[in-house]
Parts: C-alpha cells; structure tokens; sequence
C-alpha cells in the first residue's frame, strides 16, 4: 500500500485540504458511499459466492462447505473459517506470498463480526457428534483494491453465505453418507461493518485508497439486524476521543442498514 | 466436480450408443469433436494493473493482471541484457472442490513456469533490460483446460499492458475419450478421457511454444491432435483479437477511462506541483 512517500506527502496535504471545504477528492460528501454492486452466487463450484464492486474495490467472495473433525472443547458444533487474499493483481504493491498483517486484520474483523452476531447455527453443522462436521470457509478474494476492504468484503460474506447450500448427509448406524440434497445454511443475523475513518478533524465514510493511506485512524464497527454493535476495531496510531467515538458509531450506524439491503438484494 | 459428472455421466451414455452411426457422435456437452466451448475475453477489466484481461472458456472464471516492464526486485534476479518475464498462477480455495489450501501447490509451479516459456517467446524482452515484467493469474472457477485458458487471459493482458510483442499466444487442448480426438476438454472430458495434450501457439510466426501431454496417443494420432490443436487456437486467436479490438478501435472508443480519470487530473497535478514550489 505504500507508495513513495513525495507522492503521499502532496497527496496528503491535498486530500486535508480538500476535506476543509467539506468535499472530497473525488466530489462526495463525507458521508457519502461510492456505488455498491452485489452480484449474488456468480460461481458454480462454490456452494455460494458474491462478487462485490464499491467504487473501483472489486472483491469476489466465495463460500465451501466442507466437512472434518469438530474442536474438542465444542464437538457438537460446526466451525466457520474465515480467510482473505490479497491478490497480486489487486495492487502493483501487492505480492505473492503468505497473508500479511492487513489481510490478517480482514479476515478476522470479518470473522469476528460473522461470529459474533452468531450469523450460522453452528449446533445446525453438526453431522457425528465429536466425529465430523460441517465447515464452513468464506473465502475473501480481492481482485481489485481501492480502498474500504472492510465494509466491501462484510457485505460480501453476509450475500455469499445467504445464497450458500450445504450438502446433506445421513446417519445410517454411526456412518455419514453423502447424499445428493442441499440444504441452506440458516442465516440468523446479517451484520454488516462501516468503517469511519479520521482525517485531521475530519471523519468520512468509505475511505478510497489514497483516504486510507493518509488517514490518522479508522474506527470499523460492526452492525447486526437490531443495531447492536457486534464488533469493533480500531486500527492507525492516532487517539480517538470518547465524543469521537461517540460521533463514529452515530455516523456508521445511520449507514449500516442502506449497506445490509443491498447485501440482501431485491 | 462430484456433482456435475454424474448428471453429465448420464448424459454420455446417450452417445457412446449411437457410436456406431459414427458422424453422429456427440460429446457429454453436446458439442462436436472440434469445437470450443463458449469462449469469452475481456481486456482492461482491472484498474490498478498496467495490463488486464478476464476469460470465460467454459466455466473457466480467470483474471489476469500484468504489472511492468518496472524495477526488478529483487535485484539480484534482474537480467542485465532483457527483462525477466514472471508468471505466477494461483487458483482461488474456492475455484475447485473440495476446498483448496491458498498456499502454491506443485501443480501451480508447474503451470508457472511452463505458462512462462509459453509466452516469453512472443515478448521483445531484450527492450527491457534489468526490469521485470509480472504476469499473475487468479482463477476464481476452474472447469478443466484452465492452463490454456490462463495463456490467453495472459496474452492479451501482456497487449493492454502495451508491451511490445512478436504475436499472440493462444492455446488450446485436445484430448481423446472412447478412442475420439477432441478439442478443448472440458472438466468431465480432461479426468475421464484417455490423453490429454495442451497446446499453445504462436498463429503469425507458426510456431508451437507449449507441448505437454499425458495419457496414451498413437504417433499418427498425437500428429492429428496436434493439427487439430492449431486450428483451435486458430479460433481462439481471432476471439483473442476482437477483445483487444473492443477496447482499442477508433469507432467505438473507450468507455471507461476517458470519462474516469479526466476530471481528477487537472484538480490534482498542477495544485501539488504549487504546492510543492
């Protein structure tokens, strides 16, 4: 994400500078959302997928379902895994390799935000008790990026698990046998994360990329159905004052429900 | 792959009857011996890549994205007399079933390299001394011949990119399954057929640049197949050219980035350089 620091610094002060007008660089207020496309169970061999565009960020997010041993301190529940790649393709600062610290800190804001609002049944996956299970991967593949992975991908994962379908097994004497049924998972919550990020004194929504390299902090919260937060992260080495805070989930709240019906489409 | 081949198994049986009529043989799919499977490409579909392309061939769901000629890093790998092509294939966890682990397989090093010396021969790489020129390919959905289907994403990626080169490469498989040659093996057709030979081509300079095969084929038949191979990337060719035509032709210009970039750039560059003094 770095690029040569001359070029952030003119950026930088050009992006403060446009924010005191109460603009942004490319003409949207601070509040305002580029345009989020969701395009639900695009592929095949996914049991579902989505492929989301906001603005110029092209994501594709893709569900499986496979089946393995349960943890042992829960063996009567099904696991979700959430995972985040960052493709080479997506940035010319990008490459190959294993996940780095920003596709780490993805995954698991997603992660945490799918768990928490307890989105599958995780009783519902189990097959064996202690034997074997359903799970469940979301698989975060980012193709292009421009900024707001966050809120691009949390949309993504909740419109991919919606149309996602679980293969179903039978139980004949202790042995699982595959059969040739699907069933779909059971969605109870679709929470969804607005980041807000601080510029200066300024706090805008869906941050592009050039916003997010000069940012001073970015608050992600998370939304479930009832307006409940379910997760939170706060990442940039700058503070955030109680009233800050206070001003972020207000303005990530008001947004959250516009980002969840166009997760659930139609 | 569990599920689609034994609803297409039922279907092959429908054929495998009718052998006998000889001309009327059709393949699971319905296609004929020598025909493509519906083939699409789209050139310059990712912004931050200098050169882009995204190819359906089948349910073959693959993007590439084409960064350089730029720096070599690291340096060490830097040639001092051409530039250094690098190809990276890499499949999505999701693109198969079941689930894949992220990390680079054998198989994806495999087809790396050899997607490598398929394209480094139509590259004028001697322009670019010590810079890298990188090809990655991510396949989102993969339906059998996702080889091929990378080496023309690729080909014409390396065109939007604007690098020089000597032609296209396309490529194209032929396979045989009950003793019948066909072309451009789908996924059923690639793990139940008895060969299996992946061909790539240069079509203006007549020249083969990736040959691999496994199964069994008789001497004559690998001679057909490899005819057969040619005309296939013959048709993929012209598919490869129309993509890079839409994007390019005078009479129908391009959408995107004229009317995207134009409004940004005289705001920002002559403000900072100001700014700058």
């Amino acid at each position: 994400m770095s690029k040569s620091n001359i070029v952030s610094h003119l950026k930088q002060k050009k992006i403060i500078e446009v924010l005191s007008t109460g603009k942004r660089m490319d003409g949207r207020g601070f509040e305002d959302f580029r345009e989020l496309t969701i395009k639900h169970n695009v592929l095949y061999k996914s049991e579902g997928s989505a492929e989301v565009w906001l603005g110029k960020t092209h994501v594709m997010v893709g569900v499986k379902v496979g089946t393995g041993t349960p943890f042992e301190d829960t063996p009567d529940e099904g696991v979700l895994m959430t995972n985040a790649e960052f493709t080479p393709i997506a940035n010319s600062a990008w490459e190959p390799g294993p996940p780095n610290e920003d596709s780490i800190e993805l995954a698991r804001v997603v992660d945490r935000g799918l768990r928490s609002a307890e989105v599958l049944d995780t009783n519902e996956l189990n097959i064996i008790s202690g034997k074997l299970v359903h799970i469940v991967f979301v698989d975060l593949y980012i193709l292009n990026y421009d900024g707001n992975l966050i809120d691009a991908c949390s949309a993504g994962a909740i419109a991919a698990l919606m149309g996602a379908k679980k293969p179903v097994y039978k139980v004949v004497d202790g042995e699982a046998k595959l059969t040739d049924e699907k069933a779909p998972l059971t969605i109870r919550k679709k929470p969804v994360a607005v980041s807000v990020l601080k510029i200066g004194d300024n706090f805008i929504l869906d941050p592009t990329a050039d916003e997010e390299d000069v940012m001073d902090t970015r608050l992600t919260i998370t939304f479930d159905d009832d307006g409940n937060i379910c997760t939170m992260q706060k990442s940039g080495s700058e503070g955030l004052a109680l009233d800050e805070i206070k001003k972020c989930i207000n303005m990530a709240q008001e947004k959250a429900p516009a980002i969840r019906a166009k997760a659930i489409g139609d | 792959m569990s599920k689609k081949p034994t609803t297409k198994k039922t279907v092959a049986r429908k054929p495998a009857k009718s052998k006998k009529a000889g001309k009327s043989w059709k393949r699971t799919d319905g296609r004929t011996f020598d025909e493509l499977r519906t083939l699409k490409i789209e050139s310059g579909v990712l912004p931050n890549a200098d050169g882009s392309a995204y190819i359906e061939m089948g349910r073959n769901k693959i993007f590439c994205g084409v960064f350089g000629p730029r720096e070599m890093h690291p340096k060490h790998q830097a040639k001092p007399n051409e530039a250094v092509l690098r190809c990276r294939y890499h499949m999505a966890p999701f693109s198969v079933d079941p689930r894949r682990s992220p990390a680079p397989s054998r198989r994806d090093q495999e087809i790396s390299m050899v997607m490598r010396s398929a394209l480094e021969p139509a590259v004028f790489l001697e322009r670019y001394p010590r810079a890298s020129i990188d090809v990655y390919v991510e396949v989102l959905e993969a339906d059998g011949g996702t080889r091929c289907a990378s080496i023309n994403a690729a080909a014409v990626a390396l065109v939007d990119a604007g690098i020089p080169m000597r032609d296209l490469v396309a490529a194209c498989a032929v396979g045989k399954i009950e003793d019948k040659l066909i072309v451009d093996l789908g996924d059923y057709e690639d793990k139940k057929g008895q060969s299996d030979m992946p061909i790539a081509y240069m079509p203006k300079l007549n020249k083969v640049t990736l040959l691999q095969m496994d199964g069994t084929m008789s001497t004559t038949e690998a001679e057909t197949a490899i005819n057969l191979a040619i005309e296939g990337c013959k048709k993929v060719y012209e598919v490869q050219r129309d993509a890079l035509k839409k994007k390019y032709s005078i009479d129908q210009p391009p959408e995107k980035p004229v009317k995207e970039f134009l409004p940004e750039e005289p705001e920002e560059e002559p403000q900072s350089e100001e700014g700058r003094q």
